[in-house]
């Protein structure tokens, strides 16, 4: 919820009197705040610098490590005050996260420290301001990519082999890193040489040189001395064969070997020599087969090998894979109306070059390369990505996060009615874990609950409950506390009580065994039928959301979570916050655990 | 084009009591020109009275006053609510359904002026009425809940309007599942209980009395013990 929500909740509360003459019941008892009433400063020290806020302020949030009893382990009772061993000037923007309710991304700061102190805090990524996102998704990618690229890296590093390695796991290190052993720094060596060898070659036998005696036509130097030039191609040719073998006999995944792009290229430098040898000397042929030695020029990629910057180009290309495929595809639609417009306005006058649309192409792409027109396209690019950022990335973010805190603020209350329900004994050391604010929260819900006679659940027990009416089975309700761990139990809490309350939590949501097919084509169904347009950002309306998410699993995991979910490795809360589908997990738990006295259909 | 206006218009307490408005406008002088509205820039900003008379007003204490105002100046900076911002705040408390009904009722309520807006000053006598009132004032201010129309009579449209926007906010899933008519049959067992003379109208008199003869109703009220 948002940062000045809890202080509106005694506002929300009061509001409730308009509910009170339509109740038929008696409104639950409100729960006891025994939290002193008037507010006070705490004082937070950050390694020396000292921050001074309201207790409310920090209450706004109970899921984080300042607005939970966490904290408390962190007080230190000579100075009074909160001691934190960490970094002033990041706190600085935790601590505005509490005040103004938004988050936001220092861009001066390095986005892994940042996500480190959101961590420590307990605070989820996903809250951060929109002002910010885009700033930080980029940098996030951007860092992982690298991350990524580093253990790449790091894999392939000079650390010394480990002992008893085969002659084959030698070789291929030896391949990877020359730097290893001399040997290979030869090998290395003679390949590059040859390598460039062969590129310069194909070259040179183009050029023409100074006729033979008797002849007065100019020949390419191929020709003339097409004995060395035929040697020095074999030459090189078997020297990449001989390195081909090598380095596929001793890769260690001999599929994924020959799948990398570097093994494609060597076998392309390579096969048109062979295709060249077994080709008869056919002039029909030969034409084909000139076009083959084209391939040859590929060698010059087996240059990357021997070069890292090569290999970040490549990269490079890669990751920018989808804008370049976009700018291709806006100049490939510019130059196809250009040459069309271009053929039919010249199509009467005679002498045109422009004999047909193929053939204005050529002119329309000489005109546009020249007069920089991509660059335009580059301008287009930046704004293009702007905009798709905006509309689409922003608008799914948000919904995200709408959508995760409504589910959130959903189970969360169902949970409490469970406990409430259950042994006020076992529930005792349950409800301490929630602060103040929910208790108020859910009992408000209690309460419009009892206004109403009608009860809240979430959407899969209500297609399940619509499922049985229709059918007209009886849903046997009986309480049962098994412990139903479920598959993906990602961290057992150090608490059992947390493991119970999970426990519960799953109970909750599971439902009277019905067949799975034709829940299923329930949900479907009832995906289908409703199609309301969506509500203004200020009602949350649980309909238009929800329409959006797939039926069945994902509804399950997310109800796992409660706002905001700090991530996995903080101790306070256990689970991740993007709902990984569990398939099939919760509807194998079948006993239902509604508990309470009535609830009848009303009769009012 | 033109030169830059700015006026600060400021009352002071001597002559006007009541209230400080800070105005103050920047604007382009051509009026006539739409595009030109973009461009001023008109900062509202309210200010309460004192803390002292606010105190004197309502039944709060300066303390709480004060945790009041804080909360309000967060989510407000302006110092007012309009009726978007009311709903949203609302809507945050019941993500289930549909509060937005509920909640420009509420917003009828506060806004004693009926212009469009609610201050801190109404906000906080609202509140002080129904957290600190008499009984007797917290069913007054029920009643002008449900009088929409403000002509001191709850007639069944009405009532069913409020009962609907209630029920709208249980949000779609609910157990057991919403039907139909059932708004309409609570109206009708309310009228029953309320409308002494029959006459198709509950009049605050009929209200009052009704609600303290309802058991469940008092024990209800306990709800606003310790909101504060």
């Amino acid at each position: 919820m948002a940062a000045g929500v809890a202080t509106w909740l005694p506002f929300a509360r009061a509001a409730a009197v308009g509910w009170l003459p339509l109740a038929k019941k008696t409104m639950p008892k409100p729960p006891v705040d025994n939290t002193s009433r008037s507010d006070e400063i705490l004082y937070v020290n950050v390694s020396g610098v000292r921050f001074q806020t309201w207790k409310n302020t920090l209450d706004r949030y109970p899921d984080t490590l300042l607005g939970s009893s966490e904290k408390e382990f962190f007080y230190n009772e000579d100075t009074q005050e909160y001691f934190f061993d960490r970094d002033p000037e990041m706190f600085r923007h935790i601590l505005n996260f509490y005040r103004t309710g938004k988050l936001h991304y220092p861009r001066h700061e390095c986005i892994q420290a940042f996500d480190e102190e959101l961590a420590f805090y307990g605070i989820v990524p996903e809250i951060i301001g929109d002002c910010c996102m885009e700033e930080y998704r980029d940098r996030k990618k951007e860092n992982q990519e690298r991350l990524a690229e580093d253990t790449e890296a790091n894999e392939a590093s000079d650390a010394p082999l480990p002992p008893h390695s085969t002659s084959r796991e030698r070789l291929w290190r030896a391949f990877e890193n020359p730097h290893t052993s001399t040997m290979a720094l030869v090998f290395y060596y003679v390949t590059g040489f040859f390598i460039a060898v062969s590129v310069i070659a194909n070259v040179v036998e183009t050029v023409p040189c100074r006729p033979p005696k008797g002849s007065v036509k100019d020949l390419p130097c191929g020709e003339k001395y097409q004995l060395a030039f035929f040697c020095m191609d074999t030459a090189c040719v078997l020297i990449f064969t001989f390195e081909y073998l090598m380095r596929l006999f001793a890769a260690p995944s001999r599929c994924k070997f020959m799948r990398s792009v570097m093994s494609v290229i060597d076998v392309v430098a390579i096969m048109p020599y062979y295709i060249g040898l077994v080709m008869p000397e056919n002039e029909d042929v030969s034409g084909a087969f000139v076009t083959l030695r084209v391939f040859r020029v590929f060698r010059i990629f087996k240059f990357s090998r021997h070069s890292q910057g090569l290999r970040i180009l490549g990269y490079t290309l890669k990751s920018c894979a989808s804008e370049l495929g976009f700018l291709l595809f806006s100049l490939t639609m510019a130059i196809i109306i250009f040459a069309t417009v271009m053929f039919y306005a010249e199509k009467g006058t005679k002498g045109s070059t422009f004999t047909s649309i193929p053939a204005s192409f050529w002119y329309t792409i000489v005109t546009m390369t020249t007069l920089g027109l991509v660059k335009l396209d580059s301008v287009l690019q930046k704004h293009w990505s702007q905009v798709y950022h905006q509309n689409f990335i922003r608008l799914k973010v948000r919904l995200a996060r709408i959508r995760m805190a409504k589910k959130g603020t959903t189970n969360a209350f169902l949970q409490y009615k469970e406990d409430r329900d259950r042994d006020s004994d076992s529930t005792a050391l349950c409800v301490k874990n929630r602060s103040a604010f929910e208790h108020q929260h859910h009992h408000l819900l209690h309460c419009l609950e009892k206004t109403t006679n009608h009860e809240f659940t979430d959407e899969m027990n209500y297609s399940e409950l619509c499922m049985t009416e229709s059918v007209g089975f009886r849903t046997s309700r009986s309480t049962s506390l098994s412990s139903q761990q479920g598959a993906q139990n990602n961290s057992t809490g150090c608490c059992p009580r947390r493991a119970r309350r999970r426990a519960a939590m799953r109970l909750a949501n599971s439902t009277v065994s019905v067949s799975r097919g034709s829940v299923q084509e329930l949900d479907t169904l009832h995906i289908k039928t409703t199609s309301i347009p969506p509500q203004t950002r200020s009602s949350l309306n649980a309909q238009a959301d929800d329409l959006k998410l797939n039926c069945g699993e994902q509804d399950f995991t997310a109800a796992i979570i409660s706002i905001p979910t700090p991530p996995a490795n903080t101790p306070d809360e256990s689970l991740p916050p993007s709902p990984a589908p569990i398939p099939g997990i919760l509807r194998n738990t079948r006993a239902t655990a509604y508990t309470h006295d009535t609830v009848k259909i009303s009769s009012l | 084009m033109g030169a830059v206006v700015g006026t600060l218009t400021m009352q002071t307490k001597q002559r006007r009591p009541s209230r400080e408005i800070m105005h103050l406008s920047f604007s382009f002088p051509s009026p006539a020109d739409k595009t030109d509205d973009e461009l001023e820039m008109t900062m509202v900003c309210h200010r309460p009275e004192g803390l002292d008379q606010l105190e004197a007003q309502t039944n709060f204490s300066k303390q709480e006053l004060q945790i009041l105002y804080r909360g309000f100046k967060n989510e407000c900076p302006s110092g007012v609510v309009n009726e978007e911002t009311f709903k949203h705040i609302y809507a945050q408390f019941f993500p289930h359904g549909d509060a937005s009904m509920y909640a420009h009722y509420l917003f009828n309520a506060f806004d004693t002026t009926n212009n469009g807006s609610i201050k801190f000053k109404d906000f906080v006598m609202g509140l002080s009425i129904l957290l600190r009132g008499t009984l007797r004032e917290k069913l007054e201010w029920t009643f002008h809940l449900y009088d929409i129309n403000r002509d001191g009579y709850i007639n069944r449209e009405e009532m069913t309007e409020i009962v609907r926007a209630i029920y709208d906010m249980m949000g779609k899933y609910t157990y057991p599942a919403l039907k139909g008519d059932v708004p309409q049959q609570h109206v009708d067992a309310f009228f029953q209980k309320m409308d002494k003379n029959k006459d198709g109208v509950v009049t605050l008199e009929e209200f009052v009395i009704a609600c303290q003869e309802d058991e469940t109703m008092m024990r209800s009220m306990q709800l606003f013990e310790n909101v504060m």
